[in-house]
């Protein structure tokens, strides 16, 4: 086993914040949509709102941090190990067999995940707040509004960011049971923290693979 | 420590943002405080009537107080002569008939009718002196009613039946001593009593306005603003500001809160948003008839009946007639949810001869325009009327019956109880083809209510429409609105993928675990 530090402390903090605001805005969004019944309508709509700009602010920095630091290159989709890896979670999983992706700081993502975010990145995330932007500033028809856009009505921007939400909550879901897939149940989570993580060393990795080609 | 000062820098950042945020949303109202001020300043009267010498005699009829009064305001007969009060009709401009001039004169009501044939009775609310079957000249100044709207005395009363004369027992001499600025009992009289009795009609105008609470009217409330209704109704040369959609069609000339409110009176902008689509009066008058019954329900099919050769009413509990001979059956109610629609500020209406298209479904008598994607349309609240009333199946138009009259005989069907007499005089008198036949349809009429407006604690809240279901908007359905509306596939599927999710990473985890296990023991 072996320690390697693979987030760095903005990382780790737009990570967090953007947990902390996508569960908040979850939460306000849905009672807004009638699912849910929490903060009261009108305060869930305020609240949604003040969140959804400390998310934009913290998007625009996340960009910023992507680009100047290169990371978004660990976005660009991969398939060369795509179906090891799908191979790992159908079944390698349940053998105890070593993760076919070599998780380091320059590459953090296995061709999964860089799928999963860059679609997070480039689909999900700009529908949310494209068609969030135009909830906030919609104006009746004809009144004041985005009248160059000619939209007549609050319900396809409505529908989009309620398709996008759901989306999302099928997302963390996920994410969070796949948190528990790393070297040990909590290594991800301890990693995301602490910014190191626990991964299987190499000898480690020889050992499992020998065993399970042994099966 | 660099990432340190990095990462404190960011939250101070974000911080700021946030209260940026927060602060450009406060907007300074209109002050409640500068209103205030503005109406619990005394009005001084600029004269002082008992004090002119033309006043302080014997007036031996209403049409002397009248002359008198032109005497020295020598032009303002003209002015009244120009106005709706005087003439009953105002011009208006209707899409599909062009210029009518819409009064009662043509117009329908499903309470009493029509004025025509009965205008002996209807008169008393009339401005004017002499308003009778036998017509009317609506040149003749001195026929003006000046004491209706200007007696502060108290005492001036109009007669009952006699074509808008006033009470012969008056003292004159008083009253016309008395004259001033239109107070709400001048109003009240005639517009708290409209369509018969107490709260009738409107359903937002009745006569605990005459003194009314904070929690009936916080406008016009004796111990709050205590307002009266030309302080609204503003009045410039006998013009009044505001009409009721029963006879007007046009979106001009109406009386609306923005005037002293602006179209942005909240703390909160997103409530002032609200404003572009929805009315004032819809969150603020959350009930009607607070304190008394209106009419709801009116069926002139069953009137008619007598007891003993005599007509007859019955009450409820609340001593509001259910039923009455000359009238037929009512339904009432009180502290109502009103119905909403939205209204562009035009109306249609059903006019006198109109052809009726359809006696499957309600006809309505005065149709207020609108959609949700009409440029000026608000959602309202409004009391439905309905009503039967009596129309001719052959002619297929509704029938102008002669209801009053001084005596039986005549025909009137107050006094001799025969639909087919009474409808045969009034389709003569307005020139209009009867049948021989009648029957009864159902009418409607729809009453906005923008009156007894409630302190903002009993306003509506979010929740009242921001609702899955049976909120106060559930009949309007023509927009998207945020917490009813949703589209029912996206929820079907979206539900289904989460769960799928949720099943399938059950199924995952546990034969995870159930795998780690047996590993386990493989190992050892």
């Amino acid at each position: 086993m072996k320690k390697v530090f693979i987030y760095r402390s903005f990382e780790r903090f737009w990570h967090w914040a953007q947990a902390v605001l996508i569960f908040f805005l979850m939460l306000s969004g849905f009672e807004i949509h009638g699912t849910v019944s929490f903060f009261g309508f009108e305060n869930a709509v305020k609240y949604h709102n003040v969140a959804a700009w400390a998310f934009m602010i913290l998007i625009v920095f996340a960009v910023f941090w992507h680009f100047t630091t290169g990371e978004w290159k660990q976005y660009v989709p991969s398939f060369q190990n795509l179906k090891a890896q799908l191979d790992f979670y159908l079944f390698g999983i349940f053998r105890n067999a070593p993760h076919p992706t070599k998780k380091t700081v320059l590459s953090k993502l296995n061709p999964l995940q860089r799928l999963t975010y860059l679609g997070l990145k480039v689909l999900v995330i700009p529908i949310m707040v494209i068609s969030g932007i135009l909830y906030m500033l919609y104006r009746y028809p004809q009144k004041d509004g985005i009248i160059a856009l000619n939209v007549d009505g609050l319900e396809l921007i409505a529908i989009l960011h309620t398709i996008g939400a759901l989306m999302l909550v099928a997302f963390v879901v996920v994410h969070v049971y796949l948190m528990t897939t790393g070297h040990t149940a909590l290594s991800n989570l301890q990693a995301m923290l602490t910014g190191y993580e626990e991964l299987e060393d190499d000898e480690t990795v020889a050992k499992k693979t020998n065993t399970v080609t042994s099966i | 420590m660099k990432k340190i000062i990095l990462t404190l820098t960011f939250l101070g950042l974000v911080v700021i943002s946030f209260v940026i945020v927060i602060r450009s949303s406060t907007y300074n109202p209109p002050q409640v405080e500068d209103l205030r001020e503005k109406y619990t300043k005394k009005r001084i009267s600029s004269v002082d009537h008992s004090r002119f010498a033309v006043l302080d005699r014997n007036f031996q009829s209403p049409q002397q107080v009248t002359a008198t009064c032109i005497s020295c305001h020598t032009e303002r007969h003209k002015e009244v002569i120009n106005s709706s009060h005087w003439n009953w009709e105002r011009p208006e401009y209707i899409d599909g008939k062009g210029i009518v001039y819409l009064g009662k004169k043509n117009a329908v009501n499903n309470f009493c009718i029509g004025t025509q044939t009965n205008e002996q009775a209807c008169a008393k609310c009339h401005i004017g002196f002499g308003m009778s079957e036998q017509g009317f000249s609506f040149t003749d100044s001195t026929n003006i009613d000046c004491m209706v709207c200007h007696d502060n005395s108290g005492s001036y009363v109009k007669a009952n039946n006699k074509a808008g004369y006033p009470d012969p027992a008056l003292n004159l001499n008083t009253i016309a001593q008395h004259i001033g600025r239109p107070t709400r009992d001048n109003c009240g009289v005639c517009h708290f009593y409209g369509g018969g009795g107490n709260n009738v009609k409107h359903g937002d105008l009745d006569m605990e306005m005459f003194q009314p609470d904070r929690d009936l009217d916080v406008h016009m409330a004796t111990n709050g603003a205590d307002l009266v209704c030309v302080d609204c109704h503003e009045t410039e040369k006998h013009q009044i500001k505001g009409k009721v959609y029963s006879l007007a069609s046009m979106n001009v000339n109406r009386s609306t809160c923005e005037q002293c409110h602006t179209e942005r009176p909240h703390a909160d902008e997103i409530t002032n948003e609200h404003t572009i689509k929805v009315a004032c009066q819809t969150c603020h008058i959350p009930v009607y008839a607070k304190a008394n019954s209106t009419k709801l329900y009116w069926d002139w099919s069953t009137a008619g009946k007598l007891q003993n050769g005599k007509p007859y009413t019955e009450e409820d509990s609340l001593g509001n007639h259910t039923y009455m001979s000359i009238k037929g059956s009512f339904q009432w109610g009180n502290n109502l949810e009103p119905d909403y629609i939205w209204f562009d500020g035009t109306a249609d209406h059903y006019l006198l001869g109109d052809k009726i298209q359809d006696t499957t479904k309600a006809l309505v008598l005065n149709q207020l325009n609108g959609s949700y994607d009409k440029r000026n349309a608000q959602i309202i609240p409004v009391k439905i009327h309905k009503a039967k009333q009596i129309y001719d199946p052959v002619n297929m138009h509704l029938i102008q019956p002669n209801l009053y009259a001084a005596q039986a005989g005549e025909g009137a069907f107050w006094k001799d109880f025969d639909w087919s007499r009474a409808s045969e005089i009034g389709m003569k008198k307005i020139g209009l083809p009867y049948s021989g036949q009648y029957a009864f349809i159902e009418t409607q009429m729809f009453w906005p209510i923008n009156h007894q407006v409630s302190p903002k604690e009993e306003s509506l809240k979010c929740v009242d429409c921001h609702v899955r279901e049976n909120g106060r908007l559930a009949g309007l359905t023509d927009f998207y609105m945020p917490g009813r509306d949703f589209n029912p596939w996206v929820e079907k599927i979206g539900a289904a993928v989460i769960l799928f999710s949720l099943l399938g990473i059950l199924v995952h985890g546990s034969v995870r675990i159930a795998m780690s296990f047996k590993n386990k023991k493989r190992d050892q």
